[in-house]
């Protein structure tokens, strides 16, 4: 499904260059749910952008199920994120003045599907995720669980390949963030292939592969 | 772009932001309301104007005759010239151009009388053209004809104001009846309406000027020539004038360039005047109402730039969910120009409304009468809007089009 190699990438700020990813070679297969862990600014949500094509790399190769990402267009790399991937945040990222059944339905907005049909897939994957009593909620009324259930959700309705979570259970107490990774297991379950970020070793023990990467280079792979 | 999903997505964001929503609005809905208001008053002094200008053809030119104020051909000055019906026919005969052609004779006010009722009318001897040039409005019967020149009849086409006056009662009506002017019977074959406010131009009475020689005056005298220029170009009617003017200074030995033996006024010359001082007035008021409009413009630019930046967050969230550059770029503009279209309405109806409003409960003056903003300018304005709308949304949208979701989504 995913396969990097060679990825290089610095952030250029002023006469300062720093060279946050030295060489990132991976292959995650359709399917498969990964884990990656790393010490704080070893360029774990730099990779993870890449993956989503929300940012550019500057050297090596990307292939997502056998296309060639490199310095697409915007608006292939929107359509691209559109069909193929779905985000999850640490902080939710949720539009705070629609509703969850509103936010839900975003991204099915951009594939030009009418309204009506559009509300009505939105309730079924809010109903899946047990938020069904809460689609008319502004996110400002929800629980961070709740929200993150309403961005997971979100992720899914557009059936992507591929989620991306950023430390989606960063923001939340254990208790909690069990019952998100039972979702995310869920979808993986479905054929979703699922690659979370965290610090937690609880939450990357849930996932089948752990990948660590230390100051911009992949130093272990571990499968649990 | 009008897929009615779209409108509803910008709808609900309008609705979820109201207060934000109005204060953007209300710098255009001023802005219109003012312009609005600019050019009904410049139509509403235009209309006052004009009036004055009524009762008579926009293009007539009265000749009277005056005293000579130049020496000329060793006679003196002080003369006191008397124009006669001669001058009336070489004019007619030796200037070309004009479409209608009149004598007139001064004979001041005179005692009307039917019955019992009288009163002191304006008499008014003139040929059958006169009707063109002084645009009397027949309301019943006809005005003079040539017939009434040629067999000198005592007819007479009274306004409205000398029918009311003696016309009274349960004898109202004046057609055909028999009035006394200065003691001799006329009859009344013609009743007109004058629109304008002079009393003496509505107490008037028309007869046929050679009746008038005959019966009133006993001499071959006439006080003022008046013909209008029909299509002729400024330039024209100059001519036309100064062809005239040679005619009598022939006719009467006096220097054509004495402007004292005779007074020549030009209503084109008035007429080009007026029109150029209100294509001045009219274009003053776009320049500063157009002035309030990019003030509008510019408001609502400037919230909408604050707007994006607000919502950049929301921006790159939709971006990661698929949102293309372009409809990023089509929500901010479509916002922008709804905003502004919608307020600005608002601001014309209320401009429209204030205006009929004085319009109504406002006696016309001298000056300024039925302020009014015409269909074509709420159609110019309406397309100004929406101008308005995508020129306040271009660069607040380029600048949301421009948002990197990575930088967006970035947790602070
Ligand atoms: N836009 C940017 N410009 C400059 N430097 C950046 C930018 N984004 C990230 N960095 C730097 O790149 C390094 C890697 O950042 P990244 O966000 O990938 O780390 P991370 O592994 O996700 O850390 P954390 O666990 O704290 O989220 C950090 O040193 C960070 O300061
Ligand atoms: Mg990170």
């Amino acid at each position: 499904m995913i396969k990097i190699s060679q990825i290089h990438k610095s952030y250029v700020t002023g006469q300062n260059s720093l060279h946050v990813l030295k060489g990132i070679d991976l292959e995650i297969g359709a399917g498969e749910m990964i884990s990656i862990m790393g010490a704080s600014g070893s360029g774990k949500s730099t990779l993870l952008n890449i993956l989503g094509i929300l940012d550019n790399y500057d050297s090596g190769e990307y292939l997502l199920n056998g296309l060639k990402i490199n310095r697409l267009s915007e608006r292939k790399a929107a359509q691209l994120r559109n069909k193929m991937l779905g985000f999850v945040f640490q902080s939710f990222n949720l539009v705070s003045f629609k509703n969850a059944l509103e936010n839900v339905a975003l991204p099915l907005y951009y594939q030009d599907v009418p309204r009506k049909k559009r509300n009505i897939v939105a309730m079924e994957y809010l109903d899946r995720m047990g938020l069904k009593d809460w689609a008319h909620h502004l996110p400002n009324e929800l629980s961070g669980g709740q929200k993150q259930r309403v961005a997971i959700a979100r992720a899914l309705i557009g059936k992507p390949k591929v989620i991306l979570a950023d430390e989606p259970t960063g923001a939340l107490d254990s208790a909690t963030s069990l019952e998100v990774m039972d979702i995310l297991q869920e979808v993986n379950a479905t054929g979703i292939t699922v690659i979370i970020v965290t610090h937690e070793h609880d939450i990357a023990m849930r996932t089948r592969k752990t990948i660590r990467i230390t100051d911009g280079n992949i130093t272990e792979i571990v499968s649990n | 772009m009008f897929e009615i999903d779209k409108w509803q997505e910008i709808y609900s964001t309008i609705q979820k932001n109201k207060l934000r929503t109005f204060l953007t609005g209300f710098s255009v809905a001023w802005g219109i309301f003012m312009l609005i208001l600019l050019l009904g008053s410049g139509s509403g002094l235009e209309n006052g104007v004009k009036e004055q200008f009524k009762g008579g053809a926009t293009n007539g030119v009265w000749i009277s005759s005056g005293q000579t104020s130049l020496k000329y051909k060793g006679l003196k000055t002080g003369r006191q010239i008397k124009f006669t019906n001669e001058d009336y026919k070489s004019i007619k005969t030796t200037v070309d151009g004009y479409d209608h052609i009149s004598a007139r004779l001064f004979l001041g006010n005179k005692l009307v009388s039917y019955k019992n009722e009288y009163g002191s009318f304006f008499l008014s001897p003139c040929h059958p053209d006169y009707g063109f040039i002084k645009e009397v409005d027949i309301i019943q019967g006809r005005f003079l004809n040539t017939i009434d020149i040629r067999e000198f009849r005592k007819v007479a086409i009274i306004g409205e104001k000398v029918k009311s006056t003696l016309f009274k009662g349960t004898d109202t009506v004046a057609m055909g009846k028999y009035v006394k002017i200065n003691g001799v019977l006329f009859q009344v074959v013609g009743v007109f309406r004058d629109y304008s406010r002079n009393d003496d131009e509505q107490k008037r009475v028309y007869i046929p000027i050679s009746t008038a020689q005959r019966v009133f005056q006993g001499e071959n005298v006439i006080n003022q020539i008046s013909f209008t220029t029909g299509q002729a170009s400024v330039q024209e009617a100059d001519l036309m004038i100064k062809k005239s003017k040679a005619v009598l200074s022939k006719m009467h030995t006096f220097d054509i360039d004495d402007n004292r033996a005779i007074n020549v006024w030009n209503k084109n010359e008035d007429v080009r005047r007026f029109k150029a001082l209100f294509a001045g007035i009219r274009l003053f008021i776009w320049i500063i109402g157009i002035g309030t409009i990019i003030a509008g413009i510019v408001g609502v630019s400037n919230i909408m730039m604050i707007v994006v930046k607000e919502r950049t967050k929301e921006i790159g969230i939709r971006k990661s969910l698929g949102a293309t550059p372009w409809s990023i770029v089509a929500l901010i503009m479509q916002e922008a120009v709804v905003i502004t279209s919608f307020a600005g309405y608002i601001g014309l109806v209320l401009g429209v409304g204030l205006l009929e409003l004085v319009s109504k409960n406002m006696p016309p003056s001298e000056f300024f009468r039925n302020p009014e903003a015409d269909f074509s300018v709420a159609v110019m304005a309406t397309i100004l809007l929406i101008l308005a709308g995508a020129i306040a949304g271009f660069f607040p949208a380029m600048k949301a089009a421009k948002v990197n979701p990575v930088e967006a989504l970035r947790d602070e």
